[in-house]
This record gives C-alpha cells, structure tokens and sequence, in this order.
C-alpha cells in the first residue's frame, strides 16, 4: 500500500477524546454560570472568548486539524482571516458613517 | 474476500484530496453563517437594550441542555472513527447510531422549544411580535432564521451519518478506507461549532 494515511501515525486515543469532551462540558458550564452574574458589558466578550476556546478544541482535536498537513492550517487561516476583515470593514463603516 | 480488499486497496484514492474538498466546502458554510453572525452584530450594537429583553423570553435551560446533546454527539462521532480506525467495526457502528440519537434528541428539544414560543404567538409577522419594538422583532427574525438554519444543517447532518452508516455496515467504509465517514464528522462537528456560537449569542444574554 502506497496511499498517504498522513494522520494514521496520529491515532488520538480514546481517553483524549473524552478529556476534550470533559473539557468543553465544563466550559458550557462555566459560561452558563458567568452569565447568571451581572457583568454588564464584560458578559459578551467572556462568552465570546469561552466560545472561541471551545471550537480551538473541536477544530484542533476532533476535526484533527492539529494532526493535518499544514496546508490545511492555511486553509483555515485564509478563511477565519477573510472573516475578520468582513467584520472590521463593516463596523468601520458602520461607526464612522 | 481478501482478494476483493486487495483490490479495493489499489484503487487510486486521495484521502488527503477528499479531506481538503469538505473542508473547502466547510469554509464555504462559515461565510454563510458569517454572514447572520454580522447582521446580528449590527443589530444588536444598533438596539443593545431590546435584544437583552427579547433573550430574555429564550429558555436558557433547553439551550444548555441542547449545547450539551451537540458536544456529546460530537464526541461519540469522533470516538466512532476512532474506533473504526481500530478495527472496532461494531463500536464504530453503535457509536455512529449514538450520534444519530443525540442529533433527533437536538430536533426534539428545537421542536419543543419552536411550539412554545409560537405558541405564545412569536413567530415571524405575528401580530403579537409586530406591536413589539423594531430591536425586538429583529432578534427574533435573527433567531429564527440562525437557529432554522442551523437545525436544516442538523437534519442534512442526520442523513449524511446515516448514509455513511449503512456504508460502513454493508463494509464500503472499513478499517482502510473511512474518509467519508471522515468527512461526515466533519460536517457534524461543523454544525456543533456554529451552535457554540448560537448558544451563548441568542440564549445567555441577559
């Protein structure tokens, strides 16, 4: 057999999976609880952060970006990039109109 | 039968080239849902107060809850390859028909949920929803399309892993060849990272 299995050398274990899934069930819960507490205007930049850590641990470890070529970090580096510069264009304009 | 895999094992395949076409594919998904996620950026910069009262109707509790089916389900998707890779045909199998599981347990809850609120005579163009402040009535036209839109992804998402399900049983997708079970774990791990978005965006404001 000739084929690249690239990430077949990369077999995540079981026991990581479920620490991943441990992790992201406690982090739910602690945006859940942060939530109840009045933080004013910290409250969206809090749950937005837990929220971008939480898909750093789907994308990296259940979607094995970690473990892939790195032209697949490009990839997505190219796309969360095209989405950054969408946002910050449109509350540009949108603030200074 | 060996020599039917060994045929199989030599036919011209790219997992690598399948892989890069999903994620593609992926990306083209995330500028769709970009797309939602800045109108209702604007929006809620525009009617900051309003959006905080109108979340205050959604039941935080099934949203959690819901949060907590989708991160399971893309655990036991996970763990589904995983053990395919192994060799591990029947846990694959019992892990994948898991996930189908907690996929119609999310539709459930999203069918309760949806009743309810129609129920109280807030869905799109009702009259009750049209005598509430314009902020109010966006959030809801935002809830409803995002989170339809991602509930039409769930279902898409059920028939892509029940489809690679019957593959896997009748032996199609096997221990050397599983890029479309692959693949379909992408895409329902994709319909997961939007939720991780929606959850906090429509149900945690207060």
């Amino acid at each position: 057999m000739q084929e690249k299995h690239s990430h077949e050398n990369h077999n995540i274990s079981y026991s990581k999976y479920l620490l991943v899934w441990v992790s992201l069930i406690a982090f739910t819960s602690i945006t859940v609880t942060i939530a109840g507490i009045n933080l004013g205007d910290y409250t969206l930049g809090i749950a937005l952060t837990i929220a971008a850590i939480k898909s750093a641990l789907v994308i990296n470890i259940f979607m094995h970006i970690k473990f892939e070529d790195p032209v697949f970090k490009v990839f997505l580096s190219i796309s969360g990039f095209t989405l950054i510069v969408i946002f910050t264009l449109t509350f540009f304009d949108y603030f200074y109109r | 039968m060996s020599n039917h895999s060994a045929q199989i094992a030599h036919k011209h395949r790219d997992d690598v080239g399948s892989r890069m076409g999903m994620w593609l594919f992926l990306f083209t998904e995330l500028l769709l849902f970009g797309g939602l996620f800045l109108i209702y950026a604007v929006y809620r910069h525009e009617y900051i107060a309003q959006f905080r009262v109108a979340a205050m109707e959604l039941n935080t509790t099934i949203g959690a809850l819901n949060t907590i089916i989708l991160l399971t389900s893309s655990l036991t998707v996970a763990l589904s390859i995983a053990a395919l890779q192994k060799g591990n045909k029947i846990l694959s199998i019992l892990l994948l028909i898991m996930t189908n599981i907690l996929a119609f347990a999310f539709m459930i809850n999203k069918y309760f949920e949806w009743s309810a609120k129609i129920h109280h005579g807030i869905y799109p163009g009702s009259e009750h929803l049209l005598n509430l402040p314009n902020g109010q009535i966006l959030f809801y036209g935002l809830y409803y399309i995002m989170t339809g839109l991602h509930g039409l992804h769930v279902i898409i998402g059920l028939v892509f892993l029940t489809t690679v399900l019957a593959f896997i049983i009748t032996g199609s997708v096997n221990k050397n060849n599983y890029v479309k079970l692959e693949n379909a774990g992408l895409y329902w791990h994709l319909v997961d990272l939007i939720w991780i978005f929606l959850f906090p965006l429509f149900y945690l404001i207060q």
